[in-house]
């Protein structure tokens, strides 16, 4: 049994190195939440925390109307067909606009923009839409019914219903036949610490237009450019507070 | 006539219930392949030398083992190999079709349609390991090569 | 003089025949449900812009029509209307037909109805659908008590409890019907808190259109006598019900033409969405609507029985219609994500969305009704729904013994 040392005077030197001691493995003891926080990692046997809200900042000013590497590489990623049928699931599209006073013309990659108060998630009768605790919006295929009311409530038109059996899926990746599915921000990624691969594709072209982020980290790029610079929101009047920014429009 | 009518109900019976006991006399155990009776999965060995948890335990826990972990992987994003369906796969693909569904031989298809039971999975989770070159698109359109999502590459991250 | 209520008598060729046609609307009801689920609904005509289609036009309809049909039972036993009261059997077996073809159809185009049994245990309880689950199955479980308590002689103390209790259930049954579209911000077509009082109404005025056609029916093919005094008054009814609808579809339609920010999907509506403007004029208003109100006040051809049907049956054809504009039309209407912007994608942004209805989804529909057909027709076959006669003499003495109301 160690000695409480009394009030204020100096530790003796078994208490100081037990003191360490205990220290050190409660830091190794720990989940390790400190110490990976700090890297922004996260141990693929850790849970997700609310201390990280992933978003993203698209700068449509670089986005040209003729690109769609990120649409290319999230069909990549995710084994999508790549189809543009009414039936087929675009969980990434590029979104031409002009505005019909002006005549200013924009172009932008559209995709769920995980809202922190998504309607999809509150309509979902079963809770298979849900959001996880770092902010991205997902659906358990397990638990999602096919009734398709989130697709009916998500304002964005970001939500799909596959239309027929799919086969040939990426194993981090499941998707199949009579559920629904968005953009996961390529969640089976980000939880090795990699970015979406449509901010990949983006950033290794050169062209700059999609940053992914903490954005409760205030030292992120991110956290510092929407600081800086305006930056809006889709349909901000619904107040949804959406995880994907926009600049330039 | 009365008499007459519960006489067959009883000549029923017997017969009903002399037919059980031959019936399950039959499947003692240790036989391969009893006459008439369907016969036991013969599944291919797993890769590596042994499986996460012993066979028995396996047996009897293995959907409980995915559907905990299930909820944790998509909930949580806890994604470690030991339970997970993926790791599973990767070991237990037969060498013929790499796949674990496919046909009786196949592992997971073998039992299940020995035992009766659904296999729900398939519908979403490819029966395949690893990163299978991606499907050609059913409407036309050539895809990229696919990258390999289980190299880590860490990037320094903001 | 005691109203008999009595099953109906005979196996004529002819009902059978109605069985026979019946189940065979179910039989390719559940063959395209089949036939979706085996290959997606890739096979139909709902794609990922107009996510619910014609099955779901028939179930709302169905559903919507359930909790009005019993209204004819709630008037008997909440509002004492003497006369009412040997129609009330009938009323609450159409509710619960009507609503178990309204869910089987709804049930059957789920992407995974395998997963039902996922759907009664893991609810989310902001979803105003995890409520309706609840909603509809007490209904089932309400309108059997109700029924009991009526048929039941020893129970007849408890109809004007349980009829309350159904009552009151029923308006919150189709509350929750309403908000299902009136909970949504994402579609310019809902958002607004009108859609439920609005489908409440609708329900009153659809449910009592088929309780009408029902009952004539019923008493018709029976050899029964089914007075005026009845479907007068039902009749009467029915044209107010018509007219409050016309009142709220009025409402709807003139506040959202105040607001700027709605003119796009009124002019969608009322102008120039094509089908869904006939549907919306010609439909829900002229057919649905206006026609039937001039038939039923009408000094000659509103007391004819044959007019009264047709009117019924324009209501519930303008029912339809209605339900058609209201969830198909709303999605085909173009996602607004930029107000004042033009938008195109490949996804089809800022372009009106085409749909058609294919046949899979129609068997589909047309098989809600054939299951609340045979619950019906099986229902009185075989127990005590439909009085012997209900001729006026009938009706008379039923009020002159009725108590006076305090």
């Amino acid at each position: 049994m160690s000695e409480k040392p009394s009030g204020g005077t100096q530790l003796s030197r078994r208490n100081f190195l037990g003191m360490s001691a205990a220290a050190l493995a409660g830091i190794a003891i720990a989940p390790g939440v400190t110490l990976y926080d700090l890297a922004h990692g996260k141990p693929p046997g850790q849970a997700t925390s609310g201390r990280v809200r992933w978003g993203m900042l698209i700068d449509t000013n670089q986005c040209s109307s003729g690109c769609s590497d990120c649409v290319t590489a999230c069909n990549t990623e995710n084994r999508l067909s790549g189809g543009t049928l009414a039936t087929d699931s675009q969980w990434i599209r590029k979104l031409e606009l002009k505005n019909t006073r002006t005549g200013k013309a924009h172009s932008l990659p559209m995709m769920c923009q995980h809202c922190e108060n998504p309607p999809c998630v509150d309509v979902c009768p079963t809770g298979a839409s849900f959001k996880r605790a770092d902010g991205i919006v997902l659906v358990d295929r397990h638990t999602c019914i096919g009734c398709r009311y989130c697709i009916m409530a998500c304002p964005y038109g970001v939500r799909f219903f596959v239309h027929e059996p799919v086969t040939g899926q990426n194993p981090e990746v499941p998707r199949g036949k009579g559920c629904v599915e968005s953009c996961t921000f390529c969640v089976q990624r980000v939880d090795r610490d990699l970015e979406p691969a449509c901010a990949e594709a983006c950033t290794a072209a050169g062209h700059k237009a999609i940053l992914f982020g903490d954005l409760n980290n205030p030292d992120s790029e991110i956290a510092k450019r929407i600081a800086t610079y305006a930056s809006r929101q889709v349909r901000e009047d619904l107040a949804l507070n959406t995880g994907v920014r926009y600049q330039g429009i | 006539m009365k008499s007459g009518f519960t006489t067959m109900l009883r000549l029923l019976t017997a017969l009903l219930f002399t037919l059980t006991i031959a019936g399950v006399s039959e499947a003692a155990p240790g036989d391969a392949a009893p006459s008439g009776r369907v016969a036991k999965p013969v599944l291919e060995a797993g890769k590596g030398d042994k499986c996460v948890e012993d066979t028995q335990f396996m047996r009897r826990n293995h959907m409980k083992l995915l559907m905990h972990q299930r909820d944790d992987t998509v909930h949580q994003g806890v994604r470690t190999k030991q339970h997970s369906l993926k790791g599973c796969i990767e070991c237990h693909a037969s060498s013929r079709n790499n796949s674990v569904i496919g046909s009786n031989e196949n592992f997971c298809q073998g039992c299940h349609a020995y035992a009766g039971v659904t296999l729900d999975c398939f519908d979403c989770h490819t029966s395949k390991p690893g990163t299978a070159p991606p499907a050609a698109s059913p409407h036309g359109q050539p895809l990229a090569s696919a990258s390999s999502t289980l190299d880590v590459k860490p990037v320094s991250k903001p | 003089m005691k109203i008999a209520y009595r099953e109906i008598a005979g196996s004529g060729p002819g009902f059978y025949a109605l069985l026979g046609v019946l189940g065979l609307f179910v039989l390719f009801a559940l063959a395209s449900a089949h036939y979706m689920e085996e290959h997606g609904h890739i096979v139909t005509g709902m794609t990922n812009h107009i996510v619910w289609g014609t099955p779901h036009v028939f179930a709302v309809f169905l559903i919507v029509a359930a909790s009005g049909a019993l209204n004819v039972a709630s008037i008997a036993s909440v509002f004492g209307k003497a006369a009412y009261k040997p129609l009330a059997p009938l009323s609450g077996l159409l509710a619960i037909a009507l609503l178990a073809g309204g869910l089987a159809v709804l049930l059957l185009d789920l992407g995974r109805p395998e997963r039902l049994i996922v759907a009664m245990t893991e609810y989310n309880f902001k979803s105003i659908f995890a409520w309706n689950i609840f909603l509809y199955t007490g209904f089932f479980a309400i309108v059997a008590v109700y029924l009991w308590t009526m048929l039941e002689r020893r129970m007849n103390v408890f109809t004007k409890p349980a009829g309350f209790v159904a009552f009151v259930w029923r308006l919150m049954l189709t509350t929750g019907t309403g908000s299902i579209f009136g909970f949504l911000v994402s579609r310019q077509a809902y958002d607004t808190a009108l859609l439920a009082p609005m489908f409440i109404i609708m329900s009153f005025s659809y449910g009592l259109a088929i309780y009408i056609l029902v009952v004539s029916a019923a008493f018709r093919w029976s050899g029964r006598e089914l007075g005026d005094a009845v479907v007068l008054r039902l009749k009467s009814l029915l044209a107010v019900f018509i007219a409050a609808v016309l009142y709220f579809v009025a409402v709807y339609h003139l506040t959202n033409l105040y607001l700027a920010k709605r003119h796009g999907i009124e002019n969608f509506i009322l102008l120039d969405g094509g089908i869904y403007t006939t549907l919306f004029w010609v439909g829900q208003i002229l057919l649905g609507g206006i026609v039937p109100l001039v038939i039923l006040f009408h000094p000659r051809l509103g007391v004819s029985r044959f007019w009264i049907a047709l009117s019924s049956l324009l209501v519930i054809l303008g029912g339809i219609a209605q339900m058609y504009v209201t969830i198909i039309g709303s999605q085909a209407y173009p996602l607004v994500l930029f107000p004042g912007m033009q938008e195109s994608s490949s996804f089809h942004d800022g372009a009106v969305h085409n749909y058609a209805p294919s046949l899979p989804e129609v068997m589909l529909g047309l098989g809600g009704i054939a299951v609340a057909g045979l619950i019906v027709a099986i229902g009185v076959k075989f127990l005590r729904f439909i009085p012997e006669n209900l001729d006026n003499s009938a009706v008379a003495a039923l009020e002159s013994t009725a108590p006076v109301q305090g």
